[in-house]
This record gives C-alpha cells, sequence and structure tokens, in this order.
C-alpha cells in the first residue's frame, strides 16, 4: 500500500534516469543507511565482531569482484590474492610512515592492488570465460607464495604473519588490538558506504555503460568504438583497488593479524560465491550474496543447539558443508540470476499489489 | 650478468654434469604429469559431453577413493576375512558408488539448471564439491586414510635403472599408474570413435539441440559421461592415494589440473594427456633448477604461469579447436 509510484512525476531526464526514481526507495536507503549508524552506536560486541564488520567486508569485496565478473564478465579466481595485496599494502605503508592517518593508508592501498590487479588482467583481451580464470589462477598462486616466501612483506616477522599495530585518528584508537568494535564497525561502515555509493555511480554512468556492452559482446562492442584493451583493464584495476581495500579492511579492521592464508584459493571461491549467489551485475547483490554465503554457516552451526541436539562440533562442521554446498545447488536451481533478481520481482510484486499487473 | 648466468647458463651446466640426477627428474615429472593427466581426464570427459566445467572432479577423485577404503573397512567388519576378495568387493561397490553419484548429479543438478549459463553451471558444481567434502567427512572421518594398494595387489618396491653412471630409481607403483593411464586412454578414445554411445557423446558435444532432435537422450548421456568421469576419477584415487596417504588434502592438487587443460586444449583428450606430462616435467625441472634462485616453492605457481604464458600465444591450447567467435 505504502510502496506506491502514483503521483511522482518526473521532470526532467535527471530524475528519470536516477538510481533510486521512487521516493519510497530513497526513504528506504536513508532509513537503512542511519540504523546502520544507529547500529554501531548502541550494538553489542558480538553483533558488531562477529556479524556486521565481516560482512560489510565481504560485501565489499564481493561488489569488488562483482564489478569485474558481474558487470564485465571476467571470471577471476584470484580475488583473495587481490585483497591480500591491498592488505599487504596497507601494513608495509603504516610501517613506513606510522604517523599518517591509517585510514589514508587503507584507501590509498588499494591502488596497490590495482596496480597489481591490472598487470595480471592483461591477457583478458585475448582469453575469456574458463581460460581466463585459470589465468587469474596464476595471480592467485603467483601472489600467495610472495607472501610467504618474502619476508620484507611482513617485516621478517617470525610467526611469519602481520600484526596490525595500534592507531590513533583525533585519539581514538581505530586499529590493533584494544580499538572497540564500536569505532572498527563505524568506520568499516563509512567506508564500505562510500565505495558502494562510488561503485553504484561508476556502473550507472559512462563507464559501467562500456563494461557492460564488453560482457553482452565484446567484438560488438569493439566494432561500437569501444577500446578493449582499456576497458578490460580499468575493469580489472577498479576491481582489485575495491577488493584489496576490502583486504585492508579484513587484516586492519577486523582480524588485526593475519597470515597468507587468510587470502588463499578458498577466500577467492567464497567471494566468487557470494557474487553469484548474490547476482551477476548487480551492487545490492552483493550484500545479499555476503549476507548468505557468510551468515549461513555461522545460522547453521547455532540449528542444532535451538532444538537441543547433542551433536559433536565435527560433525556439525560436516553438516555445514553438505547444507552450504545443497543449499548453492537450491539456489541455483531456484533462481539462476540470484537473490537480487528475486528482490527485483519481489519489489515488483509489491508495486502492483493486490493486482498482479 | 651474474644473475643471467645463474638464469641461462648455470642450469645446463647442472644437468650436463648430473645427468642421472636429470634423468631422475625427468622420470618423476613424467609421473607427476601422468597424474594430473588422469585427473585433467576427468574434467575433459564431462567438458566435451555437456559443457560443464566441473569444478568437482578433484573431490570426486577424493570421495572415491575414500569410499574404497571405507567400503574395505566395512567389509573386514563384516566378516570378509581373504583381503583380496574384500579389496576387489570394495572397488565394485565403488564403481557402484560412483554410479549412483552420477545418476544422483544428472537428477538433482544437470536436469533441473538445462539451458542455463555455463558460469550457473559451473557454480552448481563448486555447490556440489562442498557438497561432497562435508558428506565424506560425514561418513568416512576427516582423517587420512592409507590406501588398501596391497590388498588389490599393486605393485610395490621400485626399480633401480642404471644410466649415465647413475642410477634411476623408478617406483613400481609409478609405473602400474603410466600403464593404467595409457589404457584409458586408449579405451575411452575407442570408446569415442568406434562406439554407438562415443557417437553419440561427440555429437551432445557439437550441439545439444541437434543432437535432442536426432533422437539422442541427453539425460542418459549426461548419466553415462559422469560415470565414465567417475571411474577415470576413481583410478586417479587408487594411484594419488597409493603414492601418498587419502586425505582432502588432494583436493588443492586437482586444481593443478586446470593449467593442463589449458595447456591442452578443455576438448581434447590426448590434449590432456599431452598437457599433464608438460606441466609435470616442467614442474619438476623448474623447481631443482631455477627454484633456489627465487626461493623454493615455485611449484605450487610455475604450471599456472607457464599455462598464462601459453595462453597469450595459442588461446585455445596445443589440441583444442579453434575458437570462432561470430557476431
Amino acid at each position: 500500500m505504502l510502496y506506491r509510484e502514483v503521483g511522482q512525476f518526473k521532470t526532467s531526464y535527471t530524475s528519470d534516469q536516477a538510481i533510486f526514481p521512487i521516493l519510497q526507495d530513497r526513504l528506504g536507503i536513508v532509513a537503512i543507511v542511519i540504523a546502520a549508524y544507529l547500529i554501531g552506536l548502541t550494538g553489542g560486541d558480538f553483533l558488531l565482531n562477529a556479524v556486521l564488520i565481516p560482512f560489510l567486508i565481504f560485501s565489499l569485496a564481493a561488489i569488488g569482484l562483482n564489478l569485474l565478473t558481474g558487470y564485465t564478465g571476467l571470471l577471476s579466481l584470484g580475488t583473495g590474492a587481490f585483497m591480500g595485496v591491498g592488505a599487504y599494502a596497507c601494513y608495509k605503508l603504516t610501517t613506513y610512515f606510522p604517523n599518517v592517518n591509517i585510514l589514508l593508508w587503507v584507501v590509498v592501498s588499494g591502488f596497490f592492488a590495482s596496480i597489481v590487479g591490472a598487470l595480471f588482467g592483461l591477457p583478458s583481451l585475448r582469453i575469456k570465460g574458463f581460460y581466463l580464470a585459470v589465468a587469474t589462477l596464476a595471480a592467485q598462486f603467483f601472489l600467495e607464495w610472495c607472501f610467504i616466501r618474502i619476508p620484507w612483506l611482513f617485516n621478517y616477522n617470525e610467526s611469519g604473519a602481520i600484526e596490525v599495530p595500534q592507531r590513533e585518528i583525533f585519539g581514538i584508537i581505530v586499529t590493533g588490538p584494544r580499538a572497540s568494535a564500536q569505532t572498527r564497525y563505524l568506520v568499516v561502515l563509512t567506508i564500505v558506504a562510500a565505495l558502494t555509493w562510488l561503485a553504484s555511480n561508476l556502473v550507472h554512468g559512462r563507464i559501467g555503460r562500456m563494461w557492460m556492452a564488453v560482457r553482452d559482446m565484446d567484438i560488438a562492442a569493439e566494432l561500437m568504438g569501444i577500446r578493449l584493451l582499456p576497458t578490460k583493464l580499468l575493469a580489472f584495476a577498479v576491481s582489485s583497488y575495491v577488493c584489496g581495500v576490502a583486504g585492508a579492511l579484513l587484516v586492519f579492521l577486523w582480524y588485526g593479524g593475519a597470515e597468507s592464508t587468510v587470502f588463499d584459493i578458498n577466500q577467492s571461491f567464497q567471494i566468487l560465491f557470494m557474487v553469484i549467489i548474490g547476482g551477476l551485475g548487480s551492487i545490492i547483490g552483493s550484500y545479499f550474496g555476503a549476507a548468505v554465503i557468510y551468515m549461513m554457516p555461522i545460522v547453521l552451526r547455532a540449528v542444532p543447539g535451538w532444538f537441543g541436539l547433542p551433536l559433536q562440533p565435527a560433525t556439525v562442521e560436516h553438516l555445514t558443508f553438505m547444507v552450504v554446498g545443497a543449499l548453492i545447488i537450491v539456489f541455483l536451481i531456484a533462481e539462476p540470476h540470484g537473490l537480487a533478481r528475486l528482490w527485483q520481482i519481489a519489489k515488483q510484486k509489491l508495486r502492483v499489489w493486490p493486482f498482479p499487473y | 650478468m651474474h644473475l643471467l648466468y645463474q638464469i641461462f647458463v648455470d642450469p645446463f651446466v647442472q644437468m650436463g654434469t648430473a645427468p642421472d640426477l636429470l634423468a631422475q627428474t625427468l622420470w618423476e615429472g613424467l609421473v607427476s604429469g601422468v597424474l594430473y593427466a588422469l585427473i585433467a581426464l576427468g574434467f575433459v570427459l564431462i567438458f566435451k559431453a555437456s559443457g560443464v566445467f566441473n569444478f568437482a572432479q578433484g573431490i570426486m577423485v577424493v570421495f572415491a577413493a575414500l569410499t574404497l577404503v571405507g567400503l574395505y573397512q566395512a567389509m573386514t567388519r563384516l566378516g570378509v576375512v581373504n583381503p583380496t576378495i574384500g579389496a576387489y568387493l570394495a572397488l565394485a561397490g565403488t564403481v557402484v558408488v560412483m554410479f549412483l553419484l552420477a545418476v544422483g548429479v544428472e537428477r538433482l543438478v544437470l536436469r533441473p539448471l538445462v539451458n542455463q549459463p555455463d558460469i550457473v553451471l559451473f557454480m552448481a558444481t563448486f555447490g556440489l564439491t562442498y557438497f561432497l567434502i562435508g558428506f565424506g567427512e560425514y561418513v568416512f572421518g576427516g582423517d587420512p586414510q592409507v590406501m588398501i594398494a596391497d590388498q588389490l595387489h599393486l605393485p610395490r618396491g621400485r626399480i633401480d635403472v642404471h644410466v649415465f653412471g647413475g642410477v634411476v630409481q623408478m617406483q613400481k607403483i609409478d609405473i602400474t599408474a603410466a600403464v593404467i593411464a595409457s589404457v584409458l586412454v586408449a579405451a575411452l578414445a575407442v570408446f569415442f570413435q568406434k562406439t554407438r554411445i562415443g557417437r553419440a557423446l561427440r555429437a551432445v558435444a557439437d550441439s545439444h539441440r541437434a543432437a535432442l532432435s536426432v533422437g539422442i537422450s541427453l539425460e542418459t548421456i549426461w548419466v553415462i559421461v559422469w560415470f565414465a568421469a567417475g571411474i577415470v576419477a576413481l583410478a586417479t584415487g587408487i594411484m594419488w592415494g597409493a603414492r601418498s596417504d587419502v586425505s582432502f588434502a588432494l583436493e588443492i592438487i586437482a586444481l593443478k589440473a586446470l593449467p593442463v587443460l589449458i595447456l591442452g586444449g578443455l576438448t581434447s583428450i590426448p590434449g590432456a594427456i599431452v598437457g599433464g606430462l608438460i606441466i609435470g616435467l616442467s614442474e619438476k625441472i623448474g623447481e631443482l633448477y631455477w627454484g633456489p634462485l627465487l626461493g623454493s616453492g615455485i611449484e605450487s605457481w610455475l604450471a599456472y604461469v607457464i599455462a598464462l604464458v601459453f595462453l597469450l600465444f595459442r588461446p585455445q591450447g596445443l589440441f583444442g579447436e579453434r575458437i570462432i567467435e561470430r557476431v
């Protein structure tokens, strides 16, 4: 009843092309952002630390991969490694310049990831599909090897891991073991929201159209005057930038320290799952995908407890794997275009309710 | 200058001065190449016939090997005293399980997803991978198991070949693996080229719709192909398992089959074999002679980089069909 666009007239091209053309959507998004900040001020440590912070970070990584795979149609299995480049770059930067605002380094570290990403994106001009996926696997394994074998990257630590140092902004501890969950959540939320806004504007603009043209048929796109190499490399660069920032956030504002295993091939797959389940070529889908893939194991682990079933932790772990696998297949069968499509259908239904047409 | 010397001269000097070591490394490279090729073979079979890039092939290898060991242990517990009979019963049982798996995959995963984009099917095999990992660990436990190589009468021990004034050690099990791989490839080649079903398979690979229109049942074909891939997985699992333990760590090794596929071409059975051998050889040689330059462990990515460089020059692989794009 409330979700109606009756009486909302568009009197300019700008309003016609708006990302949220309907007033209720605009109000909804504002409400969500406000609610997200309010949760940060009031939420408990468990909720923030174990649920919301990782959810936001993974959403950001999923958006990054979605720009590449969903919008430009280039399948990548190197997401984990690109995230790692961001994390290690941030770590080195803050080691050399400890007095510079850490958030600046988090944002800058993405550029290192984007350089590496563009480098490994070079073959994309000649190869595509699964072949490209294997090419990005080369990036994944090579970079992972670098994280282990180049001690300079982790400051010659005995453990081979990076430890996040304590950094303050305006006297508030942001990173390191003593930073409060609320501070970290608010920082993550701000960065993720800002990058989402940026990504959304990118894909709705000229660059996004170029990407989608390349995705739909690259030969046709080339004939229309889109230069393939710059477009594809830009997609790799932007995607890796976002992933790199997500990786830096992951280590600096969530884990507080990490080994190279955090950025292994499983991480790449995890992010790819999020993108496909959420919906290829959809920003909001990235959030849905991250929510489902990240939350599902947490919820599944809790389910036997609710029914008081006495299950071994190992058994629960195995069952979780099985259920996650089965659910992925079920999701794909039910809606191959991902949760974002379901969301669209639901909105459409709501718009015309109670009449079916 | 010194670096150039180390890259371009030193390794070859080493090869020249110790040819027996080179021969040993070549042999080891060939053996691991055969095993990569076996995994790649499973991929190719399914890709050819259904266009599905079956990510679950690696886990199918582990699953088949675990089923074999698990069934054998169950037999022993049930009182089958003779280890040989038990082992072969278990083998037969595993074949049945792989058939059921093929039917299940076709019914529950492929059939509802007919006509979906490739990436969706690819993703579905990820789901299958997760499911099989969970199921395998739930049923057989997560611990590494010992392959029942002795009970299956696989040869043990090694042969020492004296060449170049040194000794090259060849494990008999590796020779067996090579023989089995050749037999499998030959059998598959005959199956694909000479039988009615093989012809149907090739038709399906060319075009699903055209195959349907001449009355080929896609469902049956898919079950057959997945079953064949399951058998290949079982053979691979036995061979890998006999060399080391059967554990889920194998799954990561299975990823190595991907560069093999790229080298050989996604649709070519001989390509899988040649690609496997090339990857296996270059990995071992690279690790031994060029690895120390970079700090060891380059085995983990060398294969992918080779594939990557190769792709730049020949995107369709060694034996792949030429990629023709139409607008």
